[in-house]
């Protein structure tokens, strides 16, 4: 595909655009003003609260349960558990047909029975004040029976293993086993072969605001109404409509301001079913807030690989083959109902995708232990896969005293080679490795950066410098949940309609988590309507009124979302038109409407305001001629159906000094290209960038959910967990390669995940660099100063 | 048993008579019954700075202070901060650098940023990000936010306030 080819795709570039401009978000008015509305700012008439008895055990027998105190307080108005509650809303298996041979146990919104890790939701208490909840559930007395808890996803498929769910069989959720090409001839034929086995920690999301649900169940006429901090609503309305009985259409789920997700608020926990379900046996608004405690215990947890990996590769670099062992824990249940096969799937088939050897084999155990459930959080494996693989790449070139920038290039999949295919089966219209390391080593001016860390070293200063290449995954099709029988829509409609006055009302099915997605949809309206950006108005988050979408997660907003508000924009610009040739007794092949008036095509004269043309259209549409019908508000909607996922990559370094006496990690200065095809608001998407890399940096340094043996989290408090915070964080350099999609006529891809992707791993190669005059080296996340001094043998 | 106190406090310039719970935070107070719900809950343990308010012109936690501990105090909000004017600069620079993504952090940030530029209008990356280290932003990566603070008090600096 020629350059010429790519640059005709950028057809909504004519004329004036708001695309490519950094315009501020109109909504942050309200979020600095103390004027947001976050679902725990809604407060309902008669709206109870609830809160949860939870396990204090990995794994423990229920004997029984005595909430008879706890009934007897005075404020509170009921108090259920499992059995009652399994009556009104049934339970729920985390499986996708398409991950062969996956299984999971049925799960219940409270446990039954059985706990199968601490924090798992067992009695709810509904009360008229959250803190007499909290009292009524001090006094509910359990008698338990503690069973041994499987902790270490190494021997949770030993026979001596307890099995979790006996009716499973044993501890295995799912397997794969990934081979492409002739592996053992790659092996047999290199010059040299190196392995390694990487251990990348359990961590979570840590939103600010916690999860939230406020639901509201109207008995006479059987709606129930849901007030969620959510990333899909349409998803929730449909499984609380199948697992309460209730008609979807009586079903409404509404976002307002949502305090963060990042795939946090994307899944279904037992705990906001539990509130549903408590509000349809009630009748009465029921709100459930997550304290920090409750996020650390049941909010997803990610990651916790541990990948063994060979590369084989010729003297010059060139690497032949690889091989992954990936084994992951994921919590007693697979989480419903994206599956927490995922993370591995991704993981195994991400690795080796930046390059172009094809000779790879994988393998993936995906094991049940007692701890909190894992699922999918921000760059879902990428990071994992990147640090695997560019911890490789760079061990590769130490070994081999070659540049770690000429080894990449060497293996890179290069421009001539696209479209390509990996050998894990992902389909790359167009990736820009080459132009995007061309891009970071001009930004960051490398070779002075190596000059430097080179003359510091005889000082006994130690810096080291961390490539980490990556791909992303954005905009995915039906093929990532719908083929799998996940009822997750992969296809968003817009809306929009205009107001008499000629203002434009624009709904959209994706949501909106503060990355700026309403004010990338109403930049992406304005310019395909040709008016002023502050005349569109954008809505998200409604079920009633929205159109049916998957809402924002896996980088999907602006490939799906913008695509479709672009067609939607485009039709209503057509029909605008054709009222206006009505009004103008013309043809509206002669007209054009720009900055929000209709022109004349050819001259550029102000034919008519678009007001004036709302007033006639509603009413006086008398005055038209007697067989035309002004439509003046359309929907349109977008899936991709050309490429099961809008592939994009980027490229990030890291600058390190590390303290060889204390193994403290100070982060210089980080940079980082990446390549979302056209860019709708480069100011959104660098933010994006950055926040997300900062995210990828807590993973990699310090954030990290600890257990002890018997399956406790003894990293329960944010004065525990670490979380990056402004003085650690170092300044952070965003460029992009701009490569759109052909497939789509925006030609926009997503961004959201780039800075998770490759921080860890840059960060990781850049402590190995600082670290390789002692040739010591690190293969563990987070890298805590402990990591550090043991691979120095000073600990 | 009745244990509730009653405390008598202003809110952003607005006298508030009121029984409480001698266990309701200041932060719960505010939100729940006094219905400002800028303030946040983020962490209930100090850390986050989700929560920040000022009393008698210092700043606080307001999940770490009691609300029978304001009796007698001067307690403001962002809504308060916020409609006076006072960190006018500051909001049009937050927006301007998109300084916030979801905005729970924001009216914690917006409180300790005016502090900050109280203190030194010309202060440093550096001091600026020593004195964010008490508010967490999972959204920003804080660069945007330090960029925010840096634009209003060069402003600042500049005699324009």
């Amino acid at each position: 595909m020629s350059e010429e080819a790519r640059s005709a795709g950028a057809r909504i570039t004519e004329g004036e655009s708001y695309i490519g401009k950094s315009v501020v978000r109109p909504q942050t008015a309200r979020l600095l003003a103390g004027r947001g509305v976050f679902t725990d700012d809604i407060k309902l008439p008669r709206m109870t609260h609830v809160a949860f008895l939870r396990s204090s055990h990995a794994h423990a027998r229920i004997v029984s349960i005595d909430a008879g105190a706890a009934k007897a307080l005075p404020g509170v108005v009921a108090v259920i558990a499992g059995e009652e509650m399994a009556r009104v809303c049934g339970g729920w298996v985390g499986t996708l047909a398409h991950f062969k041979g996956m299984k999971s146990a049925k799960q219940y919104p409270l446990a039954i029975g059985r706990a199968t890790w601490q924090g798992e939701p067992v009695v709810a208490v509904v009360a008229e004040s959250r803190a007499v909840a909290e009292d009524a559930v001090a006094r509910i007395a359990v008698e338990w029976d503690p069973l041994p808890a499987v902790t270490d996803p190494e021997t949770a498929l030993d026979p001596s293993t307890p099995v979790i769910h006996p009716e499973l069989g044993d501890n295995l959720a799912f397997e794969l086993e990934l081979t492409s090409g002739d592996v053992d001839r790659a092996f047999r034929e290199a010059d040299a072969v190196y392995s390694d086995t990487f251990w990348m920690g359990r961590h979570t999301g840590v939103t600010l605001e916690a999860r939230t649900i406020l639901a509201d169940f109207d008995l006479s006429e059987q709606r129930l109404t849901v007030y969620h901090s959510f990333q899909a609503p349409n998803m929730m309305q449909d499984i609380l409509a199948r697992h309460l009985r209730i008609p979807e259409h009586n079903v409404r789920v509404i976002t307002k301001d949502v305090g963060g997700s990042f795939g946090i608020k994307v899944h279904i926990y037992p705990d906001e079913m539990a509130a549903c379900a408590l509000a349809v046996m009630l009748g009465r608004p029921v709100k459930f807030v997550a304290d920090r405690f409750e996020s650390f215990l049941s909010d997803i947890h990610a990651r916790d690989h541990r990948v063994k990996a060979e590369v084989a590769v010729k003297r010059d670099g060139t690497i032949l083959g690889m091989k992954v062992d990936d084994l992951t824990g994921i919590g007693p249940y697979s989480v419903y109902p994206r599956t927490s096969a995922v993370e591995g799937n991704q993981t195994v088939r991400l690795t080796p995708c930046g390059y172009k050897f094809r000779d790879y084999a994988a393998s993936l155990k995906v094991v049940l232990q007692n701890k909190t459930p894992m699922c999918q959080y921000r760059a879902v494996g990428h990071p994992i896969a990147f640090a695997v693989m560019e911890g490789m790449v760079d061990r590769v070139a130490r070994e081999l005293q070659l540049d770690p920038v000429e080894v990449r290039r060497k293996n890179y999949i290069t421009r001539d080679m696209y479209p390509y295919t990996s050998p894990t089966g992902y389909f790359f219209e167009r990736l820009s490795h080459e132009e995007a390391l061309d891009r970071l080593l001009e930004i960051s001016d490398y070779p002075a950066l190596c000059a430097e860390r080179d003359t510091l070293r005889s000082r006994g200063i130690y810096r080291g410098l961390g490539l980490c290449t990556f791909i992303e995954l954005t905009t995915p099709g039906p093929a990532f949940y719908g083929v799998g029988g996940a009822r997750i829509s992969s296809q968003d409609g817009c809306t929009i309609k205009l107001e008499p006055t000629g203002k434009l009302i624009c709904m959209t099915g994706v949501t909106e988590q503060g990355q700026g997605t309403d004010t990338m949809i109403a930049q992406v309206v304005a310019t395909a309507m040709g008016v002023p950006l502050d005349d569109v108005r954008v809505l998200t988050g409604d079920t009633m009124v929205t159109p049916y979408g998957g809402g924002t997660w896996a980088s999907r907003g602006a490939g799906i979302g913008g695509e479709a508000a672009l067609l939607a924009g485009k039709a209503l610009k057509e029909n605008v038109l054709k009222v206006a040739a009505a009004i103008l007794a013309c043809e509206p092949m002669d007209l054009d409407l720009r900055r929000g008036r209709i022109v004349d095509a050819g001259t550029g004269e102000v034919r008519l305001d678009l007001g004036e043309l709302g007033r006639i259209a509603y009413f006086r549409p008398d005055t038209l001629p007697k067989d035309f019908q002004p439509e003046l508000a359309v929907t349109r909607h977008y899936v991709p159906r050309h490429q099961g996922f809008a592939f994009t990559n980027g490229i990030q370094l890291s600058h390190v000094e590390v303290d060889v006496d204390t193994g403290f990690v100070r982060l210089l200065k980080h940079w980082a290209v990446e390549d979302c095809g056209r860019i709708i608001n480069p100011r959104l998407v660098d933010e994006q960038v950055r926040g997300a890399v900062v995210q990828g940096i807590g993973a990699a340094l310090f954030e990290h959910c600890v257990y002890d043996e018997q399956g406790q989290l003894l990293t329960g408090t944010m004065g525990d967990y670490l979380v990056p915070m402004a003085a650690e964080m170092p300044e952070i350099v965003v460029d992009h390669v701009q490569t759109p999609t052909l497939f789509a006529e925006g030609g926009f891809k997503g961004a959201g995940e780039a800075g998770v992707a490759g921080a860890p791993g840059a960060v990781l190669n850049a402590v190995n660099d600082a670290l390789a005059p002692f040739n010591a080296r690190v293969t563990r996340q987070p890298i805590t100063p402990d990591v550090i001094l043991k691979a120095l043998d000073k600990l | 048993m009745d244990t509730s106190l009653e405390i008598s406090l202003t809110v952003n310039g607005v006298p508030v008579r009121r029984r409480v719970e001698p266990r309701l935070s200041l932060v719960d107070f505010l939100r729940y019954e006094l219905e400002l719900t800028g303030s946040h809950v983020g962490c209930e343990h100090g850390v986050c700075g989700a929560c920040t308010v000022r009393v008698d012109g210092e700043l606080v936690r307001g999940c770490l202070m009691l609300a029978v501990q304001a009796d007698g105090c001067r307690v403001e909000t962002i809504e308060g901060v916020a409609g006076t004017g006072e960190i006018f600069d500051l909001q049009q620079a937050f927006a301007e650098e998109n300084a916030l993504q979801c905005g729970a952090c924001t009216p914690g940030l917006l409180l300790t940023a005016q502090e900050i530029l109280r203190r030194n209008p010309r202060v440093d990356e550096a001091e600026i990000r020593r004195g964010l280290s008490g508010n967490y932003c999972r959204c920003t990566g804080y660069h945007a936010i330090v960029q925010a603070i840096r634009k209003a008090g060069a402003g600042r600096a500049g005699g324009t306030r």
